[in-house]
């Protein structure tokens, strides 16, 4: 039952991911990913690598931790001074600015000033499902081509299946080669006059739920778009390469609990059928048992005491074995479900990483030299 | 506060909280407490596979009701049933209903919603809303309990109605926007209850979204509910050598040690809770529900039920006057 930990300590991080130019760091809400991704990244750089660490959503004093705070955070790396032999930088992810940037590179000057403008454009940079994570994958792409780095951490965004993060390019893309573009543009193009009737009925139905605006705003946008769409899926196309490039590894953030452990199996599953391997699994908030070996004598201490002082104290070395116990079966469990990956344990925390020393601890957990 | 008062409140109460704090476990909580009360409570869930029906011990629920904990158990108590809405299914059901019968098959089936709920972000969240108003207005003596769109977005969510109203100004949208903001905004309709745990990042949150719900929304907060609310150890002011001693137990220093070792990290965890929970009282002026932390192997029927028991502990513990919702002029 104990040797995936084993096989961490034999490892180790640095060493599993020392291969790696490229380390996306995925899982649940609220497992602690951000914090990981830092630490990670952190860890790296102590190790002479010169690393960007793009978080999605980092909180407040994570971010002041890494120099992010108000006013300084923004999608261009800042470094973070203070932190050698190699390099840290840190970038907090602007799906906006991001999408800007790739239109603008697809586009000529004209064409991407209209289609910035169009609101539905806008809509779909910010609201879209999917678009914040392509523009994630995008932004990692476009960092790990960037010579001033040789390590590229990234967090994925929060969403509800993390998975959505790699089928985000193709989501996209088939968004913008959507067959209801053609429907859209049906007016503007003239079609045959059976499908004009058709998709007229259609447009008006729409443009009566919705209102005609909101309608008229797609058509412009996908009129604006045209010509551009190969270029797109090219470029999604290289950035899905990324995700299964040998040089790129998943790390697995989840913690032992059960809905996080549910989702981070499911996620498991998703990335084998597509044919992408976890490099490890990083398990946050781990509670430490109070002794090794069986507590036997205590749990006899417990009940002979019971209601004492010494009772209650044996009862609680008793419930933290438990829980600890719990917490390892639940987390081997995981990891011989998806093929005995190195599992790395993060001890739970009394507070928020507010530093670069409280990031510099999870560091060291993470490498095993806590 | 009687339990039975508190679940008839509002008829829709929304479970709201970051994710990893627990929102779908204490949505399955409150419904079953509501049962417990005599109040037959109807778990709508907008998001597939939350693993609402394994808090249950059955299958995940679908579109069409499907009963979690059947009424009487125990006697008198009322029942929990459960629906997932989708946005494409709320849709087919809207078109339908408004006489658009044909064209709604085609709009669902072309993906055509995708590209609408583009057009007009809020679009999905409308339809979902809209769904939820009709299911309020056709129970008037259920409790419905909507379990949030997990990782962060119950504020946009349930910002939707407002901003929807700006962009779309008329037509059938715009009445469902209305519509959903009116019950929304109304306290004796909707309350949300917002979920979090007694740790620095959720406290912060949770404070920062109950601001926002309140002042930006004009939504009514019911009382906070914290989860996995640990029991704090009892003081102890005497060595574990000299207690050891005192009862005729005779321990080696290891385990002299062991002992020391836990219950330093147990009391630790306590001030970091008792702290957070400070914090928690003083910067957000709600009345708290606390559900103590169980055992996270798997939450199912048994936990939901003793944690429901908890919660009505809590509740019964409530000061009325701190709970009840007012309308703004009320005092």
């Amino acid at each position: 039952m104990n040797e995936p930990l084993a096989d961490a300590e034999r490892w180790g991080l640095v060493e599993l991911l020392s291969g790696h130019d490229v380390v996306i760091c995925a899982g649940s809400g609220g497992v602690g990913k951000t914090t990981t991704s830092a630490a990670l990244g952190l860890a790296a750089a102590r190790a002479g690598r010169r690393v960007v660490v793009v978080t999605v959503d980092p909180a407040r004093r994570l971010a002041d931790a890494l120099g992010l705070g108000s006013g300084g955070l923004g999608d261009e790396p800042v470094r973070i001074e203070g932190v050698g032999p190699g390099e840290l930088w840190a970038a907090m992810l602007d799906p906006r600015a991001t999408f800007d940037r790739l239109i603008a590179r697809h586009a000529s000057p004209d064409q991407a000033e209209r289609i910035i403008a169009n609101p539905f454009y806008q809509n779909m940079a910010d609201a879209l499902s999917g678009t914040h994570e392509y523009m994630a994958a995008e932004k990692l792409h476009d960092l790990a081509g960037d010579e001033r780095f040789d390590l590229v951490v990234v967090d994925t965004p929060p969403t509800r299946s993390a998975l959505d993060f790699v089928d985000a390019p193709t989501t996209l893309t088939r968004f913008l080669d959507h067959r209801l573009y053609r429907v859209l543009m049906a007016p503007t193009r003239r079609m045959t006059r059976a499908v004009g009737v058709a998709t007229g009925a259609f447009v008006r139905t729409v443009s009566k739920v919705v209102g005609a605006s909101v309608v008229e705003d797609a058509v412009e946008f996908f009129s604006a778009f045209e010509g551009l769409e190969e270029g797109f899926r090219d470029r999604a196309h290289e950035v899905a390469d990324r995700f299964r490039s040998p040089t790129t590894a998943f790390v697995l953030v989840t913690a032992p609990r059960a809905d996080a452990l549910t989702e981070a199996r499911w996620f498991a599953e998703r990335l084998e059928a597509e044919g992408i391997d976890i490099r490890a699994v990083v398990a946050n908030r781990v509670q430490p048992r109070p002794m090794s070996g069986d507590p036997g004598r205590f749990r006899e201490v417990a009940r002979s005491q019971a209601g004492t002082s010494l009772g209650d104290l044996c009862a609680t070395v008793i419930e933290l074995c438990d829980g600890s116990d719990s917490e390892t079966a639940l987390l081997a469990d995981l990891v011989e479900a998806i093929g005995g990956v190195p599992l790395v344990t993060v001890p739970v925390l009394d507070r928020d990483v507010a530093d670069l020393a409280g990031l510099e601890q999870i560091a060291a957990a993470l490498y095993g030299t806590a | 506060m009687d339990p039975a008062r508190f679940f008839a409140a509002s008829r829709l109460a929304i479970v709201a909280g970051k994710g990893g704090v627990g929102k779908t476990t204490v949505s399955a909580v409150l419904a079953r407490a509501a049962s417990r009360a005599r109040r037959d409570a109807l778990l709508v869930e907008v998001e597939e596979s939350s693993g609402l029906g394994a808090r249950f011990d059955r299958d995940e629920p679908d579109y069409h009701e499907s009963i979690l904990w059947d009424p009487g158990d125990p006697p008198g108590a009322g029942s929990v049933t459960a629906r997932t809405l989708t946005p494409d299914d709320a849709l087919v059901e809207y078109l339908t209903d408004h006489g658009l019968d044909r064209i709604s098959r085609r709009l669902a089936r072309s993906g055509a919603l995708e590209i609408v709920a583009t057009a007009a972000p809020g679009i999905r969240d409308i339809l979902l809303l809209g769904k939820v108003k009709q299911l309020e207005r056709a129970s008037t003596d259920q409790l419905l309990v909507l379990d949030t769109p997990a990782s962060g977005h119950a504020v946009s969510f349930l910002r939707a109605p407002a901003l929807l109203l700006d962009s779309v100004q008329v037509g059938p949208i715009h009445t469902q926007a209305r519509d959903a903001l009116a019950l929304l905004t109304d306290p004796d309709r909707t309350r949300v209850l917002l979920v979090t745990i007694p740790e620095e990042t959720p406290v912060t949150e949770v404070v920062q979204t109950a601001y926002q719900l309140e002042d930006e929304l004009g939504i009514a907060l019911g009382p906070l509910v914290v989860n996995r609310v640990a029991t704090p150890p009892p003081p102890t002011s005497q060595p574990v050598a000299e207690l050891a001693q005192e009862a005729g137990i005779a321990l080696t220093d290891d385990e002299i040690a062991t002992i020391e070792r836990a219950s330093a990290f147990r009391q630790a965890r306590a001030e970091v809770q008792a702290e957070q929970l400070e914090r928690l009282a003083r910067e957000l002026p709600l009345p708290q529900i606390h559900l103590p932390a169980v055992s996270e192997a798997d939450v199912g029927r048994r936990q939901v039920d003793l944690l429901a028991r908890a919660m009505l502990d809590s509740i019964n513990a409530l000061d009325e006057r701190t709970v009840t919702p007012t309308r703004g002029d009320a005092t």
